[in-house]
């Protein structure tokens, strides 16, 4: 399904010499002691043929001759018939295709692996391999800074953020004796604050991974050292080169290469779920020439590559006693990963601490920026400019005073230019006309500086990190299935969630369960429907009896009676004959391991099949359940249980699964020496390889079957087989062996091996597997367009499947107008686009536009597959494509590639402003993922790519709701008004202090006291406006579910536009003029003084804005309450404190200035003239042209105070629950 | 991530621990809460307690500034003699500042009757101004060098001054004397500055040094046998106005004065604003809670008490003729839409 999925494959390998006791997987079954194909065993003695391409032929032949008479039957008349057929060549079996392993196939396993680019590790000597390089040592470090540098580089982080060089510029320049506005210190104040704050969140986190690190470094592992035995030591001391043990269940410490295991066949079991997440075990292989060696006399060098973060490859060479090995991802055992059913590996580190893939891979969360902060820009420039004609206006003012008074400035007695005071008479603080316009200009620049809202940036991202906390606790999006939480991994752009416009989602996985069921097969052009009859009580369990004890498979399959009588039936008939090998084929052509799990029944255990593929599982499982139980497998056999009949086929060769051929093949020996191949892939390219001349009616009646099984939505698959004469076998393994150990290229010769191989097949039938739709998502894909988000489902199945999964999410209804483009070429394709959109831009004209709000009648589903694509993407056409799509409610894409997902998503998101969101599950989402404006991953079954490379992920498609509906709803709403309102906060303030200065003859004195202008962002006002953006609901959950359409306010820009901005300004005009002018008038010719009418101003300025938040804050918490009403307590104590010190100027003016009734009249009738416009125009809007969310609110209110009266209490959550359980 | 994922995963934790998140109506953003809605019936409550408010008020300090009584005499260009007629000059030269006025009391006036100056177009909170002071040296005697900030006036010839400081060097030196009916009017001059001031601000051992001994005197000179704490005409002018056009308490006169009253005001008009076009008054005034003679409050709350009069009974209006029933789905723009089609 993915191409990037690791691989599981054994390496290609020749016989093992077993040096250590065999550990079989099923000790009752006297065969699987044999468990390599050409591994004879008897009685305790074991020889191994010594069978390579390198042995001369003569020594292997006699070998293998030897070997015949004590050989067990099976194997020896396979090797029989073999050497029988002509051939005096060594047989020689390997196992597995793309040997090199790595995912990327060609590029990687060509490129040459010079020495300079490689790490040479001379195995069992970390001296000689660190000799001359010096390789990281194992003690890894994920803290940032040590004590000495903590502080400079913790600078130097925190000033990398644009915000916090404007503040430190003009604390700069606030240094400047010539423009020293502020104090010295309290123009630091604000900047040290924020450092401060932020250096000791930074330090505590630090100093948790330090000792996180301490832990980790301290762990013990057994190393080998020079006597030949183990020592523990601890994780920081392993040293590349050195010989690590690791335990059963124990943690690698670091990157190894696997020399030997406690398996003979030199397997390994791993667990990754630290590293990608994936649960299910994967198969690491340790080279045979070097699990057959006596353990402390390892030698041997390996030259690998530099360390690289790709996980899922590795490329190198060892050299042990003369012989090269080329090496794969299936040899190297990463850090991080735990080894499990295996009781002990012995492995080489090569990659060490910092250098190793699981370090390399530990980089942060993707950065993205939100749409509300790219459209905040626009207004930070006007504020900027605003800015900037403030300080103009000052400056120039300031000149023409001073041109004004040029012959009065010398003895002026409140500016007084010349300084007698020296013997020299000179001018005092004077630069001449043009600089003290500069100057000016830039002190009016700090006085001004809060203009732009510095705080403001702080502010959101501690808003952001609330928000983000309420997500992930919300356990409505909890999934209890995977048991995980949300997870919000980039924290910038939550509330992008709340103005999706088009949502773009994967299918499997994604819409539906990715838990595969075997549902119906075609055998023979036969069709077996399991869903005709379907009685409960039919399950297959299929079991079979070893030593007294039960084994069954661990999933229950749906089985059909009928079937299930005819697989039981002897091979007597040709139809009788196809069945088995079918079902032969569904059992051993997969990469599947079975593993015994014990139950609480002791008499019981259960056979776990595990594998990558979901879908290879559940065919597994349905062979299983037909009594075709796979039983064991090993790199070179397979133990299947056939009707309590146990046989060993020899695993001859295994092309593995690519995304181009979209099939995998295995070749099987028989235990009758006859040899046979599977396939089985997407029928797309198996009736390529299909034998057509062999029986037209079967092939016709087969892909009918498929046609009918895709239409119910199900995954198909086709089984081919292929009996192998010998000289086909000959010429296939000639060059199978001849690639497998080759040392580049390896991956491109195995595929053009298949290819060869795999033509000419017989058609066996077809299966067809259900991927189950997962809860709740035809609702939420209802809600989500009922909300005006457009969902794009991008599929990689069939056409027919997509439309049918279509059909039965809700995406699609049957009164749609489906169009299809489906093209092979160009020219048909651009026809088929204009005649599409030709005839929809009809139907729309004829039925109207507008109603595109969930309205039922006559939507248009557009249904376009990979092909088509091809051609469209990336060329002129893609511009009607657009306009087609933006014309249909519906857009399926079937049968698309993994970078045409992200090809569509950019086609949308570069045409409009609307925002995407992309959500999957698999490796083959994250193009599309990275793409979107917002990119959700599912944690599924599919590993844990899409997740990693997500911004959100979550365990279900469902969640989508209420994370669009409910929680970017909110994110927005909070977000947009705390933007509005923080450049309305910091503007008054600049105002009112930009009308003072025009009373003080444009010198910039501020009235307002220093400190308190400095505390005005940090402790007057701070706190409100990000409790609030946390808190704040406009809605309640409920109402925001019921009706989803009150999601379009975030698409509509609703919270926070240009009009509101200019509007919110407007109102921040007049209200610093009332704060200004009145106490101005009141207090002409008085004999008031600047400390007194400032503190009137900082108190007056700081109550409104305070209550001008109240007042636009919907829902009242004690928090809310106690830090509105906290934040005006405690500016009163503040201004207290400053003027309780004597050595300011101002030195009790509070006290004097509030001890008169005018003080307390003029406090009153400024917030209430300054508040009463805002009022009004609310109000006015609110009852008179109400909107939306409006409505709802007084809905939500009503209907409490009727639940309130029915009930006597309150009840939180009804609806909500009923939608999502529905 | 994936690290610390590594390094955390002992074996020792294989037990599952749920991560389901804890219920709590805290994280569940479900923590109860008020939800206030702007009703019409509150709006238009809201607005007519505003109105009661703020009428009261408004009236109460019209009546107060009404019944405030204040005489103001502008002088600064009546006194200087007919014959010379740069005023600069005059006012820069040695000759005899004397100056007579009359002041007419119109209506009664109640004692005690403030005597304030006021200067107009003197700007006090000019920034050069405002900063060219020494608030440490004014009142710690150890501190008498402290001239930090004091520039140009910091010291002469490299002795500091205390206080030091363009505010103290330009303080104001006109002075008056009142009598009635030839009868000495006394003007209280204690008590006129800030108490605070008096005890925190300005020491009681601060003694005025070398102060207005420079190359140009800018006004009054203190005697240096009286400590700054004492000086309350310091005190007052060290205060520095808010606006450019301000009064500074002169003193008090504790009798009443009569309507009809002439008052003979000798003054020495000392002070140069005519340098700067500023203007002197002499001013006689009673108080009241609000302070001086001042319409503009009484005024501004009669007018938001009005409107907001206005606008109570507008939405009334609006309310009864037109109402909307709160919370109505069929409001709702998608209801809205389909019933329009």
């Amino acid at each position: 399904m993915d191409s990037k999925r690791p691989l599981l494959l054994q390496s290609p390998r020749t016989t093992n010499d077993q040096e250590f006791p065999t550990i079989p997987v099923f000790p009752e079954l006297p065969k699987s002691k044999s468990s390599s194909s050409n591994t004879v065993t008897f009685s305790g003695v074991e020889y191994g043929q010594q069978v390579d391409h390198k042995t001369s032929s003569n020594s292997s032949t006699s070998s293998s001759k030897s070997a015949m008479s004590i050989h067990s039957m099976s194997s020896s008349k396979r090797n029989n018939s073999l050497n029988h057929s002509g051939s005096k060549k060594p047989v020689t079996v390997r196992y597995g295709s793309k040997g090199g392993g790595d995912s990327d196939g060609l590029t990687m396993s060509q490129r040459e692996l010079r020495d300079e680019d490689a790490r040479l590790v001379y195995i069992n000597d970390p001296e000689k391999t660190n000799e001359s390089f010096e390789f990281f040592g194992n003690s890894i470090r994920t803290a940032k800074y040590s004590i000495l540098t903590f502080i400079p580089r913790n600078l130097f982080e925190q000033f990398r953020r644009v915000a916090y060089v404007y503040f430190l510029i003009i604390a700069i320049l606030n240094q400047l004796p010539q423009l020293a506005v502020f104090g010295r210190y309290v123009s630091i104040l604000p900047l040290a604050f924020v450092l401060f704050v932020t250096g000791v969140k930074d330090a505590f986190e630090d100093w948790r991974r330090h000792n996180s690190d301490k832990v980790e470094n301290n762990r013990l592992a057994s190393v080998l050292i020079n006597d030949g035995s183990f020592v523990e030591k601890k994780w920081k001391d392993i040293r590349v080169g050195e010989i690590v043990k690791i335990k059963t269940n124990e943690t690698i410490p670091c990157d190894i290469v696997l020399l030997s295991t406690s398996d003979p066949t030199g397997v390994a079991y791993v667990q990754t779920i630290n590293l990608d997440g994936e649960s299910n075990l994967k198969t690491r292989y340790a080279k045979q020439e070097t699990g057959s060696k006596v353990q402390p006399r390892y030698t041997g060098l390996i030259k690998c590559e530099k360390p690289n973060r790709n996980i899922y490859g590795f490329m190198a060479n060892m050299e042990i006693d003369g012989k090269k090995l080329s090496l794969g991802s299936t040899n190297i055992v990463l850090r991080g990963c735990e080894l499990k059913n295996t009781s002990w590996a012995l492995g080489v580190a090569v990659y060490c601490g910092r250098d190793t893939k699981a370090m390399l891979n530990s980089s942060g969360a993707p950065t993205k920026r939100s749409r509300l902060e790219t459209r905040m820009n626009y207004e930070i420039i006007m504020l900027s400019s605003f800015l900037v004609a403030l300080c103009t206006i000052t400056s120039v003012c300031a000149a023409v005073w001073l041109k004004r008074h040029k012959d009065e400035l010398n003895l002026l007695p409140y500016y007084r230019k010349l300084d007698f005071s020296k013997p020299k008479v000179d001018d005092y603080k004077y630069y001449g006309w043009g600089l003290e316009i500069f100057f000016t200009f830039l002190m009016s620049v700090i006085v001004y500086q809060v203009m732009i809202p510095i705080a403001l940036y702080i502010s959101i991202e501690l808003v952001r990190v609330g928000q983000a906390y309420f997500m992930i606790e919300d356990h409505r999006l909890y999934d209890e299935a995977t048991d995980s939480k949300f997870q919000c991994r980039a924290l910038n752009i939550n509330e992008d969630l709340g103005q999706i416009k088009y949502v773009f989602s994967d299918k499997t996985g994604t819409l539906t369960e990715n838990k595969m069921e075997f549902q119906c097969a075609s055998i023979w052009g036969v069709d077996y429907s399991s869903t005709k009859a379907n009685i409960d009580g039919e399950q297959g369990e299929y079991s079979v009896q070893v030593d007294g004890k039960v084994l069954k498979p661990k999933m229950k399959v749906k089985v059909n009676p009928e079937l299930l009588k005819l697989a039981r039936s002897a091979v007597e008939n040709e139809e009788g004959k196809r069945i088995y090998d079918f079902f032969l084929a569904l059992a051993t052509c997969n990469t599947i391991v079975p593993l015994v799990v014990d139950t609480p029944d002791s008499d019981v255990k259960l056979l776990d099949y595990q594998g990558e593929s979901p879908d290879e599982q559940a065919l597994a499982y349905a062979a299983a359940a037909y009594g075709f139980m796979l039983i064991e497998r090993t790199s070179g056999h397979i133990v299947i249980d056939i009707h309590g009949k146990r046989l060993k086929f020899n695993v001859l060769g295994l092309h593995e699964f690519d995304s181009d051929r979209k099939r995998m093949s295995v070749i099987l020996g028989y235990p009758d020496s006859s040899v046979k191949l599977f396939v089985k892939g997407a029928d797309t390219t198996m009736f390529n390889v299909i034998d057509k001349s062999y029986n037209m009616d079967l092939i016709k009646s087969t892909e009918t079957h498929l046609h009918s099984y895709s239409s119910l939505g199900l995954r198909t698959l086709v089984i081919g087989m292929k009996e192998l004469n010998t000289s086909e076998f000959e010429e296939w393994h000639a060059a199978y062996e001849a690639a497998s150990t080759a040392v580049f290229g390896r991956a491109a010769l195995l595929k053009k091996i298949s290819n060869n191989v795999e033509s000419n097949v017989c058609i066996l039938g077809a299966s067809a597997i259900e991927d189950k739709l997962q809860q709740g998502v035809p609702e939420a894909i209802e809600s989500l367009r009922a909300a005006g988000i457009k969902v794009w489902v991008l599929t990689g199945d069939k056409q027919e499947t997509a439309i049918s999964i279509g059909f039965s999410s809700k995406l699609l209804t049957r009164n749609m107008t489906q169009v299809i483009i489906n093209s092979n070429n160009r020219v048909s394709c651009r026809k088929n686009l204009k005649d599409a959109l030709e005839r929809s831009r009809k139907l729309m004209s004829t039925f109207g536009v507008g109603n595109n709000d969930g309205a039922v009648a006559n939507q248009i589903a557009l249904i376009i597959d990979g092909g088509s694509l091809v051609h469209i993407l990336d060329s002129e056409h893609e511009e009607e494509l657009f306009q087609l799509a933006s014309l249909c409610s519906v857009v399926l894409c079937c049968r698309v590639a993994p970078l045409q997902k992200a090809g569509i998503v950019s086609l949308v998101k570069n045409r409009t402003s609307d925002m995407t969101l992309a959500i999957g599950d698999g490796a083959n989402d994250v193009s599309m993922i990275q793409m979107a404006d917002v990119g959700v991953g599912i944690s599924g079954q599919e590993g844990r790519q899409a997740v990693m490379s997500s911004d959100f992920a979550m365990g279900q498609f469902r969640f989508l709701v209420p994370l669009l509906l409910i929680h970017g709803h909110w994110n927005y709403q909070r977000l947009g008004y705390m933007i509005l309102y923080n450049f309305y906060r910091n503007a008054v303030l600049v105002l009112v202090l930009f009308w003072y200065v025009l009373y003080t003859a444009f010198t910039l004195t501020t009235a307002i006291n220093e400190w308190s202008s400095t505390l005005y962002s940090i402790i007057y006002s701070a706190l409100p406006t990000i409790i609030v953006g946390i808190l704040d609901k406009d809605l309640g959950r409920s109402t925001l579910l019921k009706f989803p359409q009150l999601y379009s306010a975030g698409q509509r820009d609703e919270a926070y536009n240009k009009k509101l901005f200019l509007l919110t300004m407007a109102d921040t005009l007049w209200q610093s003029m009332v704060i200004f002018w009145p106490p101005l008038f009141a207090y002409w010719k008085s004999t008031i003084d600047v400390a007194s009418i400032g503190d009137l101003w900082t108190i007056a300025t700081v109550i409104l804005v305070n209550l001008h938040l109240a007042m636009d804050v919907v829902r009242w918490y004690w928090v809310t309450h106690a830090v509105i009403w906290g934040s005006i307590v405690a500016t009163f104590i503040s201004v207290m404190i400053i003027d309780a010190i004597p050595q300011l100027p101002g030195y009790w003016a509070f006290f004097h200035v509030s001890s008169s009734g005018l003080f307390w009249a003029l406090l009153l009738g400024i917030v209430i003239a300054a508040l009463l416009p805002r009022l009004v125009v609310k109000f006015i809007y609110e009852y008179y042209f109400p909107s939306d969310i409006q409505i709802s609110r007084e809905a939500e209110k009503i209907k409490q105070y009727q639940r309130v009266a029915e009930n006597g209490q309150i009840e939180m959550l009804p609806i909500s629950d009923q939608q999502q359980h529905r | 991530m994936a690290t610390n994922s590594a390094g955390s995963n002992d074996p020792t934790v294989n037990r599952r621990q749920t991560k389901r998140p804890k219920y709590s109506k805290f994280t569940q953003q479900e923590l109860p809460a008020c939800k206030p809605i702007l009703t019409p019936q509150a709006v238009i409550s809201a607005f007519l307690i505003v109105t009661a408010i703020f009428i009261p008020i408004g009236v109460a300090s019209l009546i107060a500034s009404r019944d405030v009584v204040e005489i103001v005499d502008r002088y600064e260009a009546a006194c200087v003699p007919s014959n010379w007629t740069d005023k600069i000059a005059y006012i820069q030269s040695g000759a005899d500042k004397t100056c007579k006025r009359e002041l007419h009391v119109e209506k009664r006036m109640k004692s005690p009757i403030y005597v304030y100056y006021q200067l107009d177009n003197f700007y006090q909170n000019h920034r050069r101004y405002v900063k060219s002071r020494n608030d440490e040296q004014l009142r710690d005697a150890g501190k008498g060098n402290s001239t930090s900030g004091c520039d140009p006036e910091s010291n002469v010839d490299g002795v500091p001054i205390v206080p030091c400081g363009l505010i103290a060097w330009s303080m104001f030196n006109d002075t008056y004397s009142f009598s009635r009916n030839n009868n000495n009017v006394t003007v209280n001059k204690k008590g006129i500055s800030w108490k605070s001031d008096r005890d925190h601000k300005f020491g009681s051992d601060v003694f005025p040094k070398n102060f207005q001994n420079g190359t140009i005197k800018g006004g009054a000179s203190l005697n240096e046998t009286i400590p700054l704490s004492q000086q309350e005409d310091l005190i007052v002018w060290m205060r520095t106005a808010a606006l450019p056009t301000f009064r500074k308490l002169y003193g008090k006169i504790e009798v009443d004065l009569e309507k009809g009253d002439v008052i003979n005001v000798v003054l020495q008009n000392n002070y140069n604003t005519y340098s700067f076009s500023g203007k002197k008054k002499l001013v006689l005034s009673t108080t009241s809670w609000l302070g001086g003679k001042n319409d503009f409050l009484g005024i501004a709350y009669l007018s938001v008490g009005g409107l907001s009069f206005f606008l109570a009974m507008a939405f009334a209006i609006v309310y009864f003729v037109k109402p909307r029933q709160l919370g109505d789905p069929s409001y709702l723009s998608w209801n809205r839409n389909a019933a329009g089609q």
